[in-house]
């Protein structure tokens, strides 16, 4: 079977522009040989790539609580705990004013003050001695990540990563960053326990998000991109899915099914995320140089909570980007993607077919089976043979067959099939239906990101679930942003030089010395740029005097790292 | 490729699966003796109200 479909006419990119493959180098090897008009942002499972998790927020002893007030507790809550320990994030208010000062969120006020919304919108919060209450809605933290206040939920954007593993340990990280609030919160005498969990439904008509980001080639033409997709993310979930009690968007249907996201599905291809929400997101927003680069914005995922499960999803995504930018991406085309995806999503038996438009009937793990097959041969012609590639190649193949001969044997990796058998074994010993209040619990409880209860965290402490990575990993990464991305500057400039920074966002830095003086601005639109490396010496006195103007300089030089 | 954490590259060419032999019996029957004893510690970790919890997780709109 040939995948390579014939070179389109069109120069893949427009005269005087830099080809995305240029900038990035150490990525992207300097002698790739790439099909005639075809350019790259990524090699084998090398690819610039971040998550977001959106948390779900409940507080059973303050009922009356809106959504974005415990929100904003728990961005306030984190902040709190990093400076209390000395540390540094940078944040903005309420007002979201464009260079407001950053907030020293110490002296932060458990919010009871905040109890009505109409409060943060009103007017300056007080404590009870009349001294203001800074209450911030978004955070840029030491690891590079943001944590913010997102309509009604707490939400973790990942820094940005270069490959599955690491994209996976500082997604991990983002669950640790939103425990620790959680807890900040329960240490706080009277306060009522504000509780997270890293699913995506309340089971009650209700999903939000848990998305990727891919970095992609600009000169790809968005609808090959979208068409070579479709296929990818309807199927994917047989690996990646986080399992759900209850079929339909409120899960009356009693039943298991794959994915938490599926049923929220309604179209092939849009801009919207919170209605109508598409399987490819045509959000185009780089934070990045928009004339090299598109970030693909992927909506269709599930949280998932298997560091294997993230690693893998990561890993096959980069795999099928690489074959789609190189054009050697299997051509499939289903004739109903909306209805497959839930097809696939409601056959925990995976022997459920949907029909192709070409008259073939395949399940989901066949039509991985073809994606799994393409990268194989995509990986050997371009000679992509590095040990992160291979493992990905060969973990894909591993679960694919597993889930053919002996799903059961998957769950110590995957959560649906984990929450599947969980859910399953207590229905039987206690002879429960599928909609028995237990275990609608059990399925909440799984994504529960407390220890002590989270039903994924006791797999993980009794070794029936695997992981990647010790804990330590993940921990450093809570404190550390990833060293070979722009990532690396923006936090560490936070953390060592925060009392400096006026703003921080994806691609720029707002200084100012001592927030006086003149403002330093930087856009960093190279996210390869402003590392470890290039920002080597600048943060290794920990801010010492004079240690300001060896930052802008490197900042200045990073800037100037055209990459061309 | 830089990886950040020294030893990352035997930490995954340790934990990323191996090819694993067919499952036997006796594999299965430990499997079976995991998730019994797994399933006894959820009856002591499961919300005691699991009725009127489920119910009242209840949240807006996201993504």
């Amino acid at each position: 079977m040939t995948h390579v479909p014939a070179s389109p006419d069109r120069a893949a990119v427009p005269a005087g522009l830099a080809p995305a493959w240029r900038g990035q180098r150490g990525l992207v090897p300097d002698d790739a040989v790439l099909p005639a008009g075809r350019d790259t942002a990524g090699w084998g499972v090398h690819r610039v790539m971040g998550l977001e998790t959106e948390f779900g927020v409940h507080a059973p002893g303050n009922p009356g609580a809106g959504h974005t007030v415990l929100s904003t507790e728990v961005v306030n809550a984190y902040a709190d705990l990093v400076t209390a320990e000395g540390g540094s994030v940078a944040g903005t208010e309420w007002d979201y004013g464009e260079e407001s000062p950053l907030v020293d969120a110490r002296g932060w006020q458990l919010p009871r003050s905040a109890a009505h919304p109409s409060q943060l919108t009103d007017r300056p919060l007080t404590d009870d001695d009349g001294n203001p209450v800074h209450l911030v809605m978004n955070l840029v933290l030491p690891n590079g990540a943001r944590f913010y206040v997102d309509h009604a939920h707490p939400e973790y954007s990942a820094p940005e990563t270069t490959n599955p593993l690491d994209a996976m340990v500082w997604d991990q990280a983002g669950d640790r960053v939103a425990l620790a609030a959680s807890r900040r919160i329960a240490q706080a005498p009277g306060e009522p326990q504000v509780l997270l969990y890293k699913n995506n439904t309340d089971n009650k008509s209700v999903s939000y998000g848990a998305h990727e980001n891919y970095l992609v080639t600009r000169s790809l033409d968005f609808e090959e991109l979208a068409a070579r997709l479709l296929p990818f993310f309807t199927a994917r979930q047989v690996v990646c899915g986080a399992g759900r009690a209850g079929i339909g968007v409120t899960g009356r249907t009693p039943g298991f099914q794959i994915s938490q996201r599926a049923d929220f599905f309604e179209e092939q291809v849009g801009l919207e995320t919170t209605i109508r929400r598409p399987i490819v997101n045509t959000r185009d927003e780089p934070h990045a140089d928009q004339e090299r680069y598109r970030r693909l914005h992927v909506i269709i995922g599930d949280a998932n909570l298997s560091q294997y499960a993230t690693w893998l999803r990561c890993g096959m995504t980069a795999l099928v980007l690489s074959m789609i930018e190189l054009g050697t991406c299997p051509v499939l085309e289903l004739r109903d993607p909306v209805q497959a995806l839930q097809a696939i999503s409601h056959d925990p038996t995976l022997n459920t077919t949907i029909p192709l438009a070409d008259g073939r009937r395949l399940t989901g793990v066949d039509l991985m089976e073809l994606y799994r097959e393409a990268a194989a041969g995509h990986v050997e012609r371009f000679g992509m043979t590095d040990p992160a590639t291979r493992d990905v190649l060969a973990a894909w193949g591993e679960t694919l067959g597993l889930l053919r001969t002996d799903p059961a044997a998957l769950a110590d990796r995957l959560d649906w099939v984990a929450k599947y058998q969980l859910l399953s074994g207590y229905r039987q010993r206690h002879g429960l239906d599928w909609d028995d209040p237990r275990i609608g619990m059990m399925d909440l409880q799984y994504a529960d990101l407390r220890p002590d209860k989270g039903l994924h965290a006791a797999l993980v402490r009794r070794g029936s679930m695997r992981t990647l990575v010790p804990e330590e990993t993940v921990q450093r990464a809570v404190h550390t942003p990833p060293a070979d991305t722009r990532a690396w500057a923006r936090g560490r400039t936070v953390d060592v030089f925060g009392r400096h920074v006026v703003g921080a966002s994806w691609d720029t830095l707002l200084l100012r010395q001592d927030g006086q003086g003149p403002m330093y601005r930087f856009h960093q639109r190279e996210p390869l740029s402003a590392t470890a490396e290039q920002m080597a010496g600048v943060y290794d006195d920990g801010g010492a005097p004079g240690s300001f103007g060896r930052l802008v300089a490197a900042l200045s030089r990073a800037q100037q790292d055209r990459r061309a | 490729m830089s990886q950040q954490y020294s030893g990352s590259r035997s930490e995954r060419e340790e934990d990323v699966p191996a090819p694993e032999p067919a499952p036997t019996a006796g594999s299965a029957q430990a499997h079976t003796a995991d998730l019994d004893s797994l399933l006894d510690e959820i009856d002591s970790v499961l919300e005691t109200n699991a009725e009127e919890f489920v119910k009242g997780f209840v949240q807006k709109g996201g993504q």
